[in-house]
């Protein structure tokens, strides 16, 4: 790959696989600095905010959001689908891009799926606090009988939604550990304090780098990444069943599965490249993601972009050529009603805004490609936002028509959600090795036999 | 290092470290032709070649992983099934009891969560793992195995180990660079266990 061989051009394999190790380990290892610290207090702050507005909530009950009659699912359901969406990115990143065999992932892999793992945290707050009763939704949602011994209704695909949404953050969180584990006994090895060692030695569980270890890990590790593939594909999908199989117009339509997916990819790439460019600049880490990756990962933007503005595309011709007056009646409200703004908002974000990656330049360079994938975040963001509450507030009758509006509570934990993310992400990055190193290191040049075959 | 530094001290076993990946392969091809079979390669990254060369058998996780999700998927449906027909039928919007098409979507999510824990614990089983007590974990080399050079281990274990056995065909095998092994000795008890497992020069 070019990529790679921007990244590393040594003068030996050691030298290299010793630059990338300090570069990585640097941040871990030495006293957090002013920027990190600043960073954390905000996001800390941030995430003090959601723990008032989620504790607010719960004595209050959910009549504390904007939530009404109508429009049942507001913020909660809306920030759901946003930060799962989020998450996909980090699994198709590790996932798929390594069953393709792109080797440009390696640097970026750990980071993204660190941050798929937290972003299924913050997605997985907000249906559950929908519930109202959080302490509770795990026995309601959980397959058992209740206290009339009815059991959950595997029809529902709200119980789907749980299934793979569950799946999706157990498998998430064991692809992300088993990933970490020969990076955690490199921490262990190059801890001075004992305390440090002991710890690092604890979560690597006894890792010796033992080749009848690597030889079922390496299985292991390909048999994950087969397993996330079709799985990652499915929760979106089942995500967008929530909707699908409703008779909502707006919502039922045979679209959604994959212009989910692709939404999903979109948003995540967008968050990714976001925070790589914080990640690569306020940890040094230029040499480790180079400017190439950061350019691959505005080329998956800008193809999913259009595949996402196909699906709104397609959305109002077949709502058009159906000629259900509904469906019409929808899509004109969701173009020129109360909520337009949000839609023009998504168009112009998702859609408008990424075609200016057809520029290198701005594909390659930071402070130019910033804005744009910032706005892919807002952009997305509203797309859920138009799907969620557009179709809801004026369905069939006309009489039950009414609108929706966030109170500050619905804002605070929105906000705060991304407190919570922040903050674990930079736990993240105080204490965890970012990138990937001995899958890194397995690809400097004269790190594998001169005269074995090469990898599958 | 001379023999005699070790003359009272219990060995694990002898580790020989080289700094090239194609010498590395070429030194377990001879350790695996001379019959030993307590022995092991300890690498910073996975070195393409050296299960062939080490002679290991293929790993059994996706058999045991396809098994796991079929296993999970036929558990999930069967379930599904039993709740929805069998333990407690409950009409819902006039849909048949049994009405198969629905229950898909959740049985392929538990073939791919029961395939993922059975992984998961696979890599927790056959690498070893939750095993906080080799003699390689205090050992110096352990720092340079994980950074950028590579061992062979021969442990005391195997009926053909003694420290000068070790370092003839270790030597022999091209490696310039052969150590000693000491048993675990972090804690009074621990090294005592272990001491067994160590022989004495």
């Amino acid at each position: 790959m070019t990529a790679q061989a921007t990244t590393m051009t040594p003068t030996s394999a050691p030298v290299a696989m010793n630059r990338l190790e300090d570069d990585v380990f640097q941040p871990l290892e030495s006293f957090p600095t002013g920027r990190w610290l600043g960073a954390f207090f905000v996001a800390g702050g941030l995430a003090t905010l959601f723990l008032v507005c989620f504790f607010y909530t719960i004595i209050q009950g959910i009549g504390v959001w904007g939530n009404n009659n109508p429009v049942g699912w507001g913020f909660a359901i809306v920030n759901f689908v946003f930060w799962i969406g989020i998450g996909h990115a980090g699994t198709l990143i590790s996932a798929i891009l390594f069953l393709l065999r792109q080797r440009w992932r390696t640097s970026i892999a750990r980071f993204a799926e660190a941050m798929t793992v937290f972003a299924v945290i913050c997605a997985l707050v907000f249906p559950l606090l929908h519930t109202g009763r959080p302490w509770l939704a795990a026995y309601w949602l959980l397959p058992l009988p209740n206290a009339n011994q009815i059991w959950v209704n595997f029809r529902s695909p709200l119980l789907w939604d749980v299934v793979a949404v569950g799946t999706y953050g157990l498998v998430s969180f064991m692809f992300w550990y088993t990933g970490l584990l020969p990076d955690l006994a490199i921490a262990r090895d190059r801890a001075r304090h004992p305390l440090r060692k002991a710890l690092y030695g604890l979560l690597t569980l006894g890792w010796t780098g033992s080749n009848r270890a690597w030889s079922h890990y390496e299985k292991a590790y390909l048999l994950f990444a087969g397993l996330s593939t079709p799985l990652v594909v499915s929760v979106h999908s089942v995500v967008s069943f929530d909707f699908a199989t409703s008779v909502i117009p707006g919502w039922h339509t045979t679209v959604f599965p994959p212009y989910f997916v692709a939404g999903a990819v979109l948003s995540g790439f967008a968050m990714v490249c976001t925070l790589i460019l914080f990640l690569r600049k306020f940890f040094r880490l230029e040499g480790v993601i180079a400017e190439g990756h950061v350019e691959l990962m505005n080329k998956v933007i800008i193809a999913t972009s259009m595949m996402v503005g196909y699906a709104y595309f397609i959305e109002l011709f077949i709502a058009w050529y159906s000629g259900v007056a509904y469906e019409r009646f929808v899509f004109l409200n969701r173009a020129i009603g109360p909520y337009a703004a949000g839609y023009w908002t998504m168009v112009i974000c998702n859609v408008l805004v990424p075609q200016l990656f057809w520029v290198k330049k701005i594909r390659r360079t930071p402070m130019l490609m910033f804005p744009v994938v910032i706005l892919v975040n807002v952009g997305m963001w509203f797309e859920r936002f138009v799907i969620v509450v557009t179709s809801l507030h004026r369905d069939y009758l006309p009489s039950s028509w009414g609108m929706y509006r966030p109170t500050l509570v619905d804002v605070g934990l929105f906000v705060g959600s991304f407190g919570v993310f922040f903050t674990l992400l930079l736990l993240f990055c105080r204490f965890l090795p970012t990138v990937a190193v001995s899958e890194t290191k397995a690809l400097v040049p004269g790190a594998q036999s001169q005269g074995g075959h090469q990898h599958e | 290092m001379s023999d005699a530094t070790y003359q009272n001290e219990a060995l694990a076993g002898a580790i020989g470290l080289f700094d090239e990946p194609d010498a590395l392969l070429h030194a377990a091809g001879k350790v695996r032709d001379a019959g030993y079979t307590e022995w092991d390669c300890h690498t910073p990254y996975p070195v393409h070649g050296l299960d062939q060369a080490m002679g290991l058998r293929p790993s059994p996780i996706p058999i045991i992983c396809l098994l796991a999700g079929f296993g999970g998927a036929g558990l999930g449906f069967f379930f599904m099934w039993w709740t929805s027909v069998v333990d407690y039928p409950v009409l819902i919007g006039g849909k048949p009891l049994f009405s198969w098409p629905a229950f898909i979507p959740p049985t392929f999510e538990f073939f791919v969560l029961f395939a993922a824990l059975t992984t998961f614990a696979c890599v927790l089983f056959f690498c070893r793992l939750f095993r906080w007590h080799s003699p390689l974990h205090d050992a110096d080399v352990m720092r340079e195995v994980t950074t950028t050079r590579f061992g062979i281990v021969l442990k005391a274990e195997d009926a053909r180990f003694s420290w000068t056995e070790a370092q003839r065909l270790l030597a022999e095998a091209g490696c310039t660079d052969i150590r000693p092994l000491p048993v675990w000795q972090a804690s009074g008890s621990a090294a005592g266990e272990h001491d067994q497992e160590g022989v004495r020069p």
